[in-house]
């Protein structure tokens, strides 16, 4: 491996056992279930905005207040939408994510440098 | 030999060259103090990983949001109405993808460049050398769409036209200063500054960007005492299209009738221009490298978050600027000074100063700072591009392909990196010499679709798929690369048609604009028939390194 200077910490980590733990897995859960559905739900909304704005013109052009129109109102969405899901992210990553991962780390790193535990 | 010989021009071209000089001293001074801070590898590449989430996210903003969107998509808008809005929701939305998928993994495996986590796990000169490849011809692309249109605007902020002279030059001459002047500030700030000059002057811009866009829209807004609705129908009224100018189909899908043919055709080019935009960004080397600037994971996911809100307000705004340039400036006014609109905004500010800052010196002085800002923009970019593909010309395949990885000192391999950056800054200059009468404004888009159809898919299998392998990056690269470039080379955009590069020749078969709906499908199929194709068994305890790494940071660099 060229890329890790020999000081390197991960050197002395058996990343196959962390990778088996159960702790992992639970992590490697945690993310995949909200980052692939999260991918599905958003590229499907984009999708139909973008099939509507192509297909659906009339639709579209409908007014809905003065020259506001459903075109404008459903782009508008698509912020919210990217706004939204990116402040759930956060949250989830915070929440689930961040600790799991932390726990981990901290667990492998004091089994290999045990003299440097505090 | 007089700047002030062009009557009511001349204040604001006064005002303009002034806060330009003003501009470039400010963004050396910068450089010149990041200088002084960079000296090992990590401050050169990676700006020493010292900059905060928000920093980030500021900087990420300064390098993605290119003249190309603020002036680009404002005059779509305000020429073609809707449509332009379009290009706005996929350039953000695509930010999901980087933030759901790519920017925390990415940060966590990875030490400089894209090519550290596809060859993570790989045999490293192929993959390092496909990625290089990769990350040069995107860059340049993209680099060229920015410094051809840096001449041209430039010119067209200056109030040069195509008879005038300036300063006893031709327009020609004078756009070919400019694009070279732009070089050479862009390769002083990477040679120099690296990754820390880089992001400061990223920094800056995205604060002018966003102050000077937001003051627009104020004065937009306030115009129509801040009804939307009024704002909406002046500007659908002025543009000569009525209602169907607040929907899509002027520029992009436009229906032909009587041509059933050449409808589907435009309808499949607006989902293909679509597809690209929303998967190409997290693709875009000079985007990724900058999730290497923060300390850790949860840093990079704050940077997409920070972005994500700048560059979303920024594209909402650019929506009051389309529109409220048709609504107060008009289209016949803007298309006599650009066919291609990119004026509008300049011209909606100068309007605006006339309006609300007491006559011709507020429409002056308006107008020159939003040209600045314009200047200020064109910078930023094309320095984060610089940047991106000398690191990966010195990073990959310097040190690890020419020089096998052998332990190399890393205090040499910034020397390269400042040098490749001069070579592909000198190489930049003249491809946009000579390319300065040529239409390159598709080269954003095929940027985008390269990165869709190459970068994505290797990324998310190497990230995601333990069987992937060496074969598969390298065939979903070069697989998507060559797929992309060869369908624009044979399409409508080069020849055979009155829009096209070579309008006189045709040998064009696939009749798409952009390629990405058919690209993007190829590279990720490439990837999964290299990787099922090939004999080489995956290295499970790479793979399990890997994950492991990306997943909770352990041994990140």
């Amino acid at each position: 491996m060229t890329e890790s200077e020999g000081s390197d910490p991960e050197q002395t980590v058996d990343s196959v056992a962390v990778q088996n733990s159960p702790e992992f897995a639970a992590l490697r859960r945690a993310l995949r279930r909200f980052v692939f559905p999260a991918t599905v739900a958003f590229l499907a909304w984009y999708a139909l905005y973008v099939l509507l704005s192509t297909y659906a013109v009339g639709f579209m052009s409908i007014q809905v207040l003065g020259h506001i129109n459903v075109a404008l109102i459903f782009g508008v969405l698509q912020f919210v939408s990217t706004f939204l899901l990116a402040w759930a992210y956060s949250r989830y990553a915070d929440r689930h994510l961040d600790p799991k991962a932390e726990a981990i780390r901290e667990r492998v790193t004091s089994s290999t440098n045990p003299e440097e535990t505090p | 030999m007089n700047l002030f010989a062009q009557g009511v021009d001349s204040t604001s071209r006064g005002w303009t060259l002034g806060l330009f000089l003003l501009l470039v001293v400010a963004t050396l001074a910068i450089t010149a103090y990041a200088g002084t801070k960079t000296r090992s590898a990590k401050d050169f590449y990676a700006g020493g990983r010292s900059f905060t989430g928000f920093q980030n996210g500021m900087a990420i903003g300064g390098d993605y949001m290119s003249a190309a969107s603020f002036l680009g998509i404002a005059g779509i808008i305000a020429l073609s109405g809707y449509d332009g809005f379009l290009y706005s929701i996929g350039f953000l939305v695509a930010w999901l993808v980087a933030l759901l998928l790519v920017a925390e993994l990415l940060r966590n495996s990875g030490k400089y460049t894209m090519a550290d986590v596809l060859a993570f796990r790989m045999r490293q000169r192929p993959v390092r050398t496909a990625a290089s490849v990769s990350t040069v011809t995107v860059s340049i692309f993209y680099l060229l769409a920015q410094m051809v249109g840096a001449g041209s605007l430039v010119a067209l902020l200056l109030g040069i036209g195509e008879a005038d002279t300036f300063l006893g030059m031709s327009a020609a001459t004078a756009k070919a200063l400019t694009v070279v002047l732009v070089g050479l500030l862009m390769i002083t700030y990477v040679v120099i500054g690296g990754m820390k000059g880089t992001t400061y002057v990223q920094i800056v811009k995205a604060v002018l960007l966003l102050v000077g866009t937001a003051v627009m829209t104020v004065l937009v807004m306030w115009a129509f005492k801040f009804n939307l609705s009024d704002l909406l129908g002046t500007a659908a009224s002025e543009s000569g299209h009525g209602e169907a100018f607040l929907t899509s189909g002027l520029k992009y899908g436009t229906e032909i009738p009587g041509d059933v043919w050449q409808t589907t055709v435009n309808k499949l080019d607006l989902l293909s221009l679509g597809l690209a935009l929303v998967l190409g960004t997290a693709g875009l080397p000079h985007i990724l490298i900058r999730f290497y600037t923060v300390p850790t994971a949860k840093a990079a996911r704050k940077s997409v978050l920070w972005a994500i809100g700048i560059i979303g307000a920024f594209y909402l705004m650019t929506l009051a600027l389309g529109f409220g340039a048709a609504a107060l400036v008009g289209s016949e006014a803007i298309l006599e000074q650009d066919p291609a609109g990119n004026v509008a905004a300049p011209l909606l500010a100068k309007e605006l100063g006339e309006q609300f800052f007491g006559g011709d010196t507020g429409g002056a002085i308006m107008l020159a700072l939003i040209a600045a800002v314009a200047f200020a923009t064109i910078l930023a970019v094309v320095a984060g591009l610089t940047l991106a593909s000398s690191s990966s010309l010195a990073h990959d395949l310097y040190a690890n392909v020419f020089r096998h990885g052998k332990p190399s000192n890393e205090r040499q391999e910034v020397v390269v990196a400042r040098f490749a950056a001069l070579v592909i800054g000198a190489v930049a200059i003249v491809l946009a010499i000579f390319a300065q009468n040529l239409n390159v404004a598709f080269l954003v888009a095929l940027a985008f679709a390269v990165a869709a159809s190459g970068n994505l898919p290797a990324i998310l299998y190497s990230l995601f798929w333990k069987r992937f392998n060496t074969a598969g990056a390298t065939w979903s690269i070069y697989g998507g690369l060559s797929s992309a470039v060869l369908l624009v080379v044979f399409s409508p955009v080069l020849s055979g048609a009155e829009t096209s590069m070579f309008p006189g020749v045709d040998f064009a078969f696939f009749p798409l604009s952009n390629p990405g709906l058919v690209s993007i499908p190829i590279g990720f199929l490439c990837g999964w028939l290299g990787t099922i194709l090939s004999k080489e068994p995956p290295d499970a305890e790479k793979y399990a390194e890997l994950e492991v790494r990306s997943l909770t940071g352990i041994g990140a660099h």
